[in-house]
């Protein structure tokens, strides 16, 4: 019997496995600390300054931020530009119409962004560090992480403009046979092959092509407070919920011991 | 006691206690599986309190509810908790549920005299399958959707032109909507108190007959001069005081998710479900919950016949209706897997990779040789039923003892 438990376990193991993986880059490393409130409150003004003008945090109120340090006039003096009352929803004024129109598609609600995208923080990380130049695109950029994606690079006077270096690759059916550095290269290669061999070319790297106002470290910075930010807002109760959990279990483990004994006690005449 | 013998008088209070719990008297062997009975109750109490609870503050509109589980989520005090122990307790059912069905079936205690006790047993899952599905529409994000939609078009495959009708009917609308929500929501509420009679009417089944056990033996044919069973002790306190064990072991376990995990990796709480529900975006991989997989995967692996979906609709409610036949499908001479011989042991085995396999092969996007895999373990399912008056009859069992043993 204990064979058939530790087999239906180790069944399930390729599972997780699996649907831990997905496509596109692997995201960097955001390393964020939800203990750290001088992010979360860098976070929030950046968030405040650079995405709300079109993006809301509709679920979130700005009395929230009273829970990581901010007195209520620090909320009213830097975050809420338009007035209002500290316990009003993080809403915008941009409605899902005129986005549709400027951007082509509505501008999403950033709550939960950090819960919806795979590896969170992280993701949140590389997106904001990865946009490049892309003259193909209506607003001239494009993203590693988020292919076509419609937002500009709203941070670009921070961070400066990256271009991309790209490498061809030569699928023939899933497999990548051939990888080059230039199109010439790549084109003679193709020359006597197949017309299953297609040709694709694919963001390498990025280049900082025109420096901006931050440093690159300045800037990680940047992108890593925005995450730690978001992370927070998608679930504020996380650590709490954590902390509180401790002594549940430390509770649990003291019942669970105590109940054991009773039964023993009890059990002691039954053969 | 006066004052009890006045509410007896009325009403038969002692005499229900002792014929329940005091002098129920239950087999004195009982192992690990048998915790998963009174644990299913458990989490069945905390569904029904929790979600009293969230639908105070819920709101059934298609305009409102997501929103309003975000309220409950950051502005009800202790709305998080609420919500996490609502969700991750749904899946805690179902798991408790598959153990405690799991029981049933290597201790044959779907076997004469427990044939109604079992469907019964069945009964309550799929009522728990109904309830689940109504319920995980009430976020209204866009796996609540999909997952919907997908499911309640599985109707609109019935043929000779009901299909569509039905579908409709269900939904309240061509396509789920606020309507959908509002009856699900009324659903979702209504059937927890179903399930409730249910397992009352269980638990009144079983204590008619008695409990099986890990050796299968039937206790009461061995009383003693006082017509007790030798091999009995009464369920009270004996395992009153064990299955408190129990539930403190599965608490540290059940909490220790709601704690520290309560989405479990995207299986308890599916990422696409924290954007809200969209109709003009359907989803890349509609998933349903893990515990629906292995259907959803049977239903997948039946190609469409004459350009309709239906058969594969088939096989996936036959999965569930063959269930109801178990107790007639096994003629083993003997209940337990104890004493059942190596067919029945390697057929059990094969079921248990089955079930899983097709709960993994579900939660993924298909590709041609998986969906050879699904269809290879579909019929490997309905093999271990179908072949089973066969298997069991051939197997070469041992002999069961008189008396139950350690």
């Amino acid at each position: 019997m204990k064979k058939l438990i530790v087999g239906m376990i180790l069944a399930l193991l390729p599972v997780t496995g699996m649907s831990a993986g997905g496509g596109g880059p692997a995201p960097l490393q955001a390393n964020i600390d939800l203990s750290n409130h001088a992010s979360i409150q860098r976070g929030a003004k950046l968030f405040a300054n650079y995405c709300m003008g079109c993006h809301s945090a509709k679920y979130v109120r700005y009395k929230l931020f009273t829970e990581v340090g901010l007195s209520e006039d620090d909320i009213k003096d830097n975050l809420m530009f338009a007035g209002g009352k500290i316990g009003d929803l993080m809403t915008i004024a941009m409605t899902d119409e005129d986005a549709g129109g400027w951007f082509g598609a509505p501008a999403p609600d950033l709550t939960l962004t950090a819960r919806i995208r795979p590896g969170g923080a992280d993701w949140i990380y590389s997106y904001l560090k990865s946009f490049y130049v892309d003259p193909s695109r209506p607003l001239g950029v494009n993203n590693t992480y988020f292919s076509n994606v419609g937002m500009p690079h709203v941070l670009w006077e921070m961070q400066g403009i990256q271009t991309p270096v790209y490498k061809y690759e030569i699928h023939h059916g899933s497999d990548t046979v051939a990888v080059f550095d230039t199109e010439a290269e790549a084109d003679a290669y193709l020359k006597d092959k197949d017309e299953n061999h297609r040709l694709e070319r694919v963001v390498d790297r990025l280049e900082m092509a025109q420096a901006g106002t931050l440093s690159a470290a300045e800037y990680d910075q940047v992108a890593r407070d925005l995450a730690t930010f978001m992370t927070y807002i998608a679930e504020p109760i996380k650590l709490e919920r954590q902390r509180m959990g401790i002594w549940v279990m430390l509770f649990l483990v003291v019942f669970t011991v105590l109940a054991y004994f009773m039964k023993k006690e009890w059990w002691k005449d039954v053969h | 006691m006066s004052f009890m013998n006045w509410i007896d008088e009325r009403f038969p209070a002692t005499k229900v206690w002792n014929e329940h719990l005091a002098q129920y008297y239950a087999p004195k062997n009982f192992n690990f599986w048998y915790f998963f009975g009174s644990l299913a109750m458990l989490v069945l109490v905390n569904q029904i309190v929790t979600g009293v609870w969230l639908a105070m503050m819920y709101k059934p509109s298609a305009t409102e509810a997501f929103a309003s589980v975000e309220y409950i989520m950051r502005d009800v005090e202790y709305g998080w908790l609420l919500r996490y122990l609502h969700s991750t307790g749904a899946s805690m059912f179902f798991l408790v549920v598959y153990l405690h069905m799991f029981r049933g079936l290597i201790y044959g205690s779907y076997r004469k005299p427990r044939e109604l006790l079992w469907i019964i047993g069945v009964i309550i899952y799929v009522a728990m399958m109904a309830t689940a599905f109504m319920g995980y529409l009430l976020p209204w994000g866009q796996m609540s959707y999909w997952g919907a939609q997908v499911i309640v078009n599985l109707f609109a495959a019935f043929p000779f032109g009901i299909g569509e009708p039905l579908s409709v009917w269900i939904r309240g609308d061509y396509v789920i909507s606020d309507a959908t929500l509002n009856r699900f929501f009324a659903l979702h509420f209504l059937l927890p108190f179903v399930l409730a009679a249910l397992v009352f009417i269980h638990i009144v089944a079983l204590h008619k007959v008695g409990s099986n056990n890990p050796d299968g033996i039937e206790i009461k044919k061995n009383k003693d001069e006082n017509g007790i069973p030798k091999d009995g002790i009464p369920f009270h306190p004996y395992y009153t005081v064990k299955d408190v064990v129990g539930v403190g072991v599965f608490m540290i376990f059940f909490l220790g998710i709601v704690f520290f995990w309560p989405d479990f990796g995207g299986f308890f709480l599916e990422a696409p479900n924290f954007e809200p529900a969209n109709p003009l975006k359907t989803p890349e991989h509609i998933v349903p919950v893990w515990y629906f997989t292995p259907f959803y995967a049977m239903l997948r692996a039946v190609p469409p016949m004459l350009n309709s979906q239906f058969p594969g609709v088939v096989v996936m409610f036959a999965a569930i209706i063959v269930l109801f036949f178990l107790p007639w499908l096994d003629r083993s001479p003997v209940k337990s897997i104890r004493y059942k011989g190596m067919l029945f042991k390697g057929a059990i085995a094969t079921f248990v990779v089955t079930f899983v396999a097709l709960a993994a092969l579900g939660t993924l996007p298909s590709t041609p040789t998986r969906t050879l895999l699904a269809q290879i373990f579909t019929a490997l399912y309905f093999a271990f039923f179908l072949l089973m008056p066969f298997y069991s009859k051939m197997d070469k069992t041992k002999p069961v003892p008189e008396r139950v043993t350690k």
